[in-house]
């Protein structure tokens, strides 16, 4: 078995146990930077694998597929570890400057890190039921993170966030006790076979739409999101940029894997509701974002319009249309993380990140200016960033299909994307500060300063190395696209048998 | 017997979705009580009901001769009850913490983290959210 399948999850849950037992002092948070590192390298060296070998697959204590538990990673699922490794490394790097001691000893390091044992769980297991259980360790570190602290608006944003994610898990679970009812397996790469021999294909429908609703919760899909916005902005910045990156990205990626790998029998009926989700998704979020006076409830509300286009892409359903997909899922989970951190460094020297409070970041702290315009105008779609291709490719998949509709939409959501950047450009960076403040970067202790701004200064760089080189990463994404459209390589490799 | 079973679970789920719809937390979270009860035996279920099988193989034997309960929904239940029990315990001190601090286990009169547009602190700057009389909207306090 390969052991590189099982670093991502050990390290961080070895590094969580170390992190609470040094909790009280300052070898918490060095444990918890060196963990993420030894993390990137783990993930690094699995990817290495798996674009030099193909699929990989381990199964666990040795049990043969599909009776045991199954890791597998194929190019999404390494591409999301790596991504995850770094969107983590920028978190803990910044939480140095952020996280009061007070959070520290309640566990924050610990915490933080089970949540990337959740989320890199998630992008590995090859076991439905698995698949529930990294979930779930996700859940609970996140509900955790998310209301540290305890304060009033924290608790009022998670009772949100808590009540509607359990009922989104069993509907997940219930879904589950279905398809195992149906089937008699709960190995995604024998589950693909399975569902060919099953007879009511309409019962299997049915349970598909469970499935849909379930991650659709989780990626804070239409009508399903109501969580997102409401709890976001409560904790502290690092928290939401991690959860703004990663969460509902693994989501997306849930509904990506099941509905490549299992449910694509009947892609004219849910396929054709996922793209109508889609549409809708991208439109209610950058309305709803254009609603909103506040830094950071601006950027939750366009997560919820981002995650549009990686759906609008699986649901098309055509090798283009998943090759955007997975591109945008990559390029949003930095892009958005940057952009949290950005409002993160503008709470700290302007004193808020209610627009209507703070102003004169252009004037005092241009290079915070100029490291927000790169992720900004990438979320908008600008060339040359990162997120011009992204939607390029999107767009250019639904016109192929002659879907003139969905295209134009996608066009105009892009457009009121840049409105609301202009206006958080328009009243923090731009005009003076209300209060006749300063916000200089200057200000901050030169250790703080470096914290924060280094992960910002990378994710940008990272942007816009996407953005000028993309032919690397979109032929990448082609072939993870192959992959996921024609799964064989993927189910031979778990079951070890030609099906 | 699978009928039994399949009213069961479907009383538990109507009762649970009546109790979800209500605006008090606490309720709610009942509900999610007898919701995930109600979503383990569905699994139960779904793993076919065989009275009195053990599953047993004999000694020497490879197989279960005959049909025998299936271990294998039983194992994903007790998981599923043991994740349920925590995150119910998580929960529960979760609204009991809210109580303490806001006030309120009624869901509409929490309002903390998004407040409502009377209270909103939002000054209608670029034209946008609910005007203040006591500032207008200009346009130029955002600089344009």
């Amino acid at each position: 078995m390969s052991w590189l399948l099982v670093y991502p999850i050990i390290i961080p849950m070895m590094t969580a146990v170390l992190a609470f037992l040094f909790r009280n002092s300052p070898a918490g948070r060095w444990i918890s930077v060196l963990g993420t590192i030894a993390l990137l390298f783990a993930s690094i060296s699995l990817m290495v694998e798996v674009l030099d070998q193909g699929v990989v697959a381990a199964q666990m204590s040795n049990w043969e597929a599909p009776f045991g538990i199954t890791l597998a990673a194929d190019l999404l699922g390494a591409v999301m570890v790596v991504i995850t490794a770094i969107t983590g490394l920028a978190t803990v790097v910044y939480c140095l400057a952020e996280i009061p001691e007070r959070l520290e000893r309640l566990g924050f390091h610990a915490l933080l890190q089970t949540l990337l044992v959740g989320v890199c769980g998630s992008f590995l297991t090859g076991d439905l039921f698995n698949l529930y259980v990294w979930f779930e360790v996700m859940l609970i570190s996140s509900f955790g993170l998310l209301v540290l602290g305890g304060s009033r608006e924290q608790l009022d944003g998670g009772i949100k966030y808590v009540t509607l994610n359990l009922v989104s898990t069993i509907m997940f679970l219930s879904g589950i006790g279905l398809l195992y009812g149906m089937t008699g397996t709960l190995n995604m790469a024998d589950l693909h076979l399975a569902v060919r021999g099953v007879e009511n294909t309409g019962l299997l429908t049915t349970i598909a739409i469970m499935f849909l609703v379930a991650f659709g919760v989780k990626a804070a899909l239409f009508p399903l999101f109501f969580w997102l916005p409401a709890s976001y902005h409560t904790p502290p910045v690092a928290v939401s940029a991690i959860f703004a990156g990663l969460l509902t990205k693994v989501g997306v990626y849930a509904l990506i894997r099941t509905f490549t790998l299992i449910f694509d029998q009947d892609v004219g009926y849910t396929h054709q509701i996922m793209l109508w989700m889609a549409v809708v998704t991208m439109v209610t979020g950058v309305l709803g974002a254009a609603a909103m006076n506040d830094f950071r409830r601006i950027l939750s509300f366009h997560i919820i319009s981002q995650i549009g286009y990686m759906v609008l892409g699986l649901a098309l359903f055509t090798p283009l249309g998943l090759m955007g997909a997975v591109f945008y899922l990559v390029h949003h989970i930095i892009v958005k993380a940057n952009l949290f951190f950005v409002a993160g460094v503008a709470k700290r020297i302007a004193g808020s990140t209610d627009l209507a409070r703070i102003g004169g970041l252009y004037a005092h702290a241009p290079v915070l200016a100029f490291l927000f315009l790169i992720p900004a105008f990438s979320l908008a779609g600008f060339p040359p960033l990162s997120g011009f291709w992204a939607k390029y490719v999107v767009v250019k998949a639904a016109l192929d299909l002659e879907m003139w509709v969905v295209a134009g939409i996608s066009l105009a959501v892009g457009l009121l994307t840049i409105f609301s950047m202009t206006k958080i450009w328009g009243a923090a960076f731009w005009p003076a500060h209300p209060d006749g403040i300063k916000p200089r970067l200057s200000d901050m202790p030169m250790g703080e300063r470096m914290a924060m701004m280094l992960p910002i200064a990378a994710l940008a760089a990272l942007t816009c190395i996407i953005g000028v080189l993309p032919e690397p990463f979109v032929l990448f994404a082609e072939r993870a696209a192959q992959q996921l459209l024609d799964p064989t390589e993927y189910v031979t490799t778990v079951l070890g048998v030609q099906p | 017997m699978e009928l039994l079973l399949a009213i069961t679970i479907g009383v538990l789920v109507a009762t649970s979705v009546y109790l979800m719809l209500d605006r008090n937390v606490l309720r709610f979270l009942f509900g999610l009580v007898l919701l995930s009860n109600a979503v383990n035996l569905l699994i139960f279920g779904a793993g076919r009901l065989t009275a009195g099988a053990p599953p047993l193989i004999d000694a020497g034997a490879y197989a279960p001769a005959s049909v025998v309960a299936n271990a294998l929904p039983q194992a994903l239940v007790l998981t599923a009850i043991v994740i349920g029990f925590g995150l119910l315990a998580f929960a529960l001190a979760l609204v009991y913490r809210t109580y303490m601090t806001l006030g309120t286990v009624n869901s509409d009169e929490m309002r903390v983290a998004e407040p409502m547009d009377g209270q909103d602190l939002d000054t209608g700057r670029l034209g946008l959210g609910k005007p203040d009389p006591a500032q207008p909207a200009s346009g130029r306090e955002a600089g344009i």
